[in-house]
């Protein structure tokens, strides 16, 4: 099936109603980020001194790695396990990760104090901070994602650079530059593939250690010394069904028949890796005999239930069931509770299991947070909307048989 | 002459093996720096005869440039009906708590940087922007820090603060032990103007001994427990009271270092960068193999065709 299939530009109408309350928000959250970088975190947010981290943390950039994980867990089945009938699918995790992970360094960037000092971490050390290698990673994984999305702007550019008015001449010089960019992307890629992988799994895991020197301050449902080893889990749980979800949103928006055949294939892949995940879950509440504070009736408790039942076990259930398999739509509800199993999961970690000694007032986003997170949310969306349709991501099928990488070029 | 050699000799093998645990407990300990002094100062609290009078906030907010109402302002007792928190306008604060019917007077509680020895806050900066000083103090770094505020998250007396109404350049404030002022061998500005000698400024050791010889002379006086002693692997600052630490919302701390088990898997992710290099070489192998599987596949199915 994947033989005739090709990535190519979908060149439809950008603004369609939706795109445009999309873009609404967009806009409104840049005016919050605006207001931010004028009068100061204190006058647009809810932070203070007892609650110093909140949704700009919690869900831009833990929540947003986390969701990110799509681009590495599927580097690693297409590339590394070489299962050539995934490649069709890497390309769209690899925008998702990219656009995400771009979002999760402009999340932190308005979340510090200092953002202009956002670079200090690259000449100043400390080796004991688990911020550090997380910072350090991401700022490595990020500079990946653009290396290995670049063939893709050279498959799209090469031998078609055509540049207005007096740019013309340096059409040709260009175009030669592309083509040796292409040349030895070809032969290092699989560089920075392997790099990717390991970059990810090291960040992804160090996003767990981050909460674990708050200490007495994460309420004990969630503060384990396994939080690393459990956020890696849920990341590499939480990578396929954003790739099956996000390709059933793409084929609706675009109208392209769902992959049924590669989600489903996806699908019986989730339910191990989610099995595993939960075991650990629940192998670290019997140990540490966590299981006590569920009797307790508060947020914390609630929470945490929530969060295991509808985002582990239920969606665990449904990728079992040979129905949902055979269904996009039963495939993608399944998927979506993982992904908000796994989001809730690090809003509970960051924000709700945080309760530190002194609380004056109790923390809630204020209106600027959430349009800010809402608005790069959307920004996202949007960027996702006009690369799909300039760059050949979304594969179609093809009936020329044409699937040689060069055939194009020659044209 | 033998003498002399045998006293190198000891000296060597004494420095060869401070050299040993120094390099095994590098990992554990917060950043170079933090190898701790043997007479880093610390102060000890007597709460049981503080008044109240909260000249301290005056003088700490004086010695370090924060605007502040003149002095004769603070006998005003009507701030201590709601608990307050140091922060980014107060470094330190006192709190009362009302007289049990057995005592006559409230107890008043000085809050400030507890100043410990293996500090979260240095372990957790992102850009080593904290630091333990030689001399007991942790001080921040207004030229490193970036204003993540990850110091504030993982402090477990909940200290540092953050000017979140400041829009450039923000700072992390908190209390610096007088850093300027003992540098110059001035005493820390609180202790120099407490009336009551609630404050004793000396070496950390001997101010523990003071403390227990305190409590053995008045058993009835205070109970039997040093606050700051043991708890998060010790803190400068020690506290001496008449009633249990929890009563005075002291958090109820562990006695290990707060940033240990933090810098132990940090460190065990990664040791030399073993594991990542490893996970590296080992997927690469993976990689390599499955293409070569993928490429004798597809000439087997030419040769079939």
């Amino acid at each position: 099936m994947s033989e005739n299939m090709k990535a190519v530009p979908l060149p439809r109408r950008y603004f369609t109603p939706a795109v445009i309350v999309i873009a609404a928000i967009a806009v409104v959250g840049l005016l919050f980020v605006l207001a931010r970088l004028i009068f100061g975190i204190g006058a647009v947010t809810n932070l203070s001194n007892e609650f110093p981290w909140g949704i700009w943390i919690g869900i831009d950039v833990a929540a947003g790695v986390a969701l990110a994980a799509g681009g590495f867990t599927t580097a690693a089945l297409g590339h590394i396990m070489h299962k050539e009938e995934y490649h069709l699918i890497t390309r769209p995790a690899l925008l998702t990760a990219m656009l995400g992970y771009t979002f999760v360094a402009a999340g932190v960037g308005i979340d510090l104090g200092r953002y202009y000092y956002i670079w200090h971490p690259i000449i100043m050390w400390n080796g004991n901070s688990a911020l550090f290698e997380v910072g350090m990673c991401v700022m490595i994984y990020l500079t990946v994602l653009y290396i290995e999305f670049l063939p893709i702007v050279t498959e799209r550019f090469i031998g078609r650079v055509n540049l207005p008015g007096f740019l013309k001449k340096f059409n040709n010089s260009i175009d030669k530059l592309l083509r040796i960019l292409d040349k030895g992307l070809d032969k290092t890629m699989f560089i920075f593939i392997i790099a990717g992988v390991v970059l990810s799994c090291l960040h992804q895991s160090s996003l767990g250690t981050l909460m674990i020197i708050a200490g007495e301050k994460m309420h004990p449902l969630w503060q384990t010394p396994v939080l690393p080893l459990l956020f890696l889990l849920s990341a590499m749980s939480v990578g396929f069904p954003m790739v099956i979800f996000e390709s059933y949103l793409t084929s609706k928006s675009f109208n392209l028949k769902p992959e049924t055949h590669i989600m489903s294939n996806l699908g019986s892949m989730v339910a191990p890796l989610l099995g595993i995940y939960l075991s650990f879950k629940i192998g670290d509440m019997v140990i540490r005999q966590t299981f006590v504070y569920l009797t307790e009736f508060n947020t914390a408790s609630i929470m945490f239930v929530i969060e295991i039942v509808i985002g582990i076990v239920v969606p665990l259930r449904l990728f079992l069931s040979p129905q949902i398999q055979k269904s996009p739509l039963g495939l993608s509800i399944a998927a979506f509770l993982v992904i908000f199993g796994v989001f809730l999961n690090r809003v509970n970690s960051f924000i709700v299991a945080y309760t530190p000694p002194y609380i004056f007032e109790n923390y809630f986003p204020s209106i600027g947070e959430i349009f800010v997170t809402a608005g790069f949310i959307a920004l996202e969306i949007l960027l996702f909307r006009a690369f799909v349709m300039i760059f050949p991501i979304v594969s179609v099928p093809q009936h020329s048989g044409t699937k040689a990488k060069f055939s194009i070029r020659s044209v | 002459m033998v003498d002399e050699s045998r006293r190198k000799f000891l000296k060597t093998t004494a420095l060869v093996g401070a050299g040993i645990t120094g390099l095994s407990t590098k990992t554990v300990k917060a950043g170079p720096k933090n190898i701790l002094d043997e007479n880093r100062m610390g102060v000890l609290v007597d709460t049981t005869v503080c008044i109240g009078c909260r000249k301290c906030e005056w003088a700490c907010k004086t010695a370090h440039d924060l605007p502040t109402q003149p002095l004769d302002t603070y006998e005003d007792r009507s701030v201590f009906e709601k608990m307050r928190r140091p922060d980014d306008k107060a470094l330190t604060v006192v709190n009362e708590y009302a007289a049990r019917e057995t005592e006559q007077f409230p107890l008043n509680v000085k809050v400030q940087c507890m100043h410990c020895d293996r500090p979260a806050c240095v372990s957790a900066c992102i850009v080593g922007a904290i630091s333990k000083e030689e001399n007991g103090s942790v001080i921040w770094d207004t030229d490193k820090c970036i204003g993540c505020r990850y110091c504030m998250v993982a402090c477990p007396f909940q200290i540092p603060a953050f000017e979140f109404e400041k829009a450039w350049h923000p700072e992390i404030r908190k209390c610096d032990f007088c850093f300027e002022r003992t540098k110059e061998g001035k005493l820390p500005a609180c202790v120099e103007i407490c009336p009551m000698e609630v404050l004793t400024y000396g070496t950390r050791k001997s101010l523990i001994e003071r403390a227990h010889q305190k409590i053995s002379l008045y058993p009835d006086r205070y109970v039997n427990h040093v606050y700051g002693q043991y708890e998060v692997g010790g803190t400068s600052w020690l506290y001496l009271a008449s009633r249990d630490f929890a009563e005075l919302q002291f958090p109820k701390l562990g006695t290990n270092p707060a940033p240990g088990v933090s810098e132990a898997i940090q460190h065990g992710i990664f040791a030399y960068f073993v594991p990542p290099i490893a996970l590296y070489a080992l997927l690469g192998g993976v990689m390599w193999i499955n293409k070569k599987k993928a490429e004798s596949n597809k000439d087997k199915e030419v040769h079939h065709e």
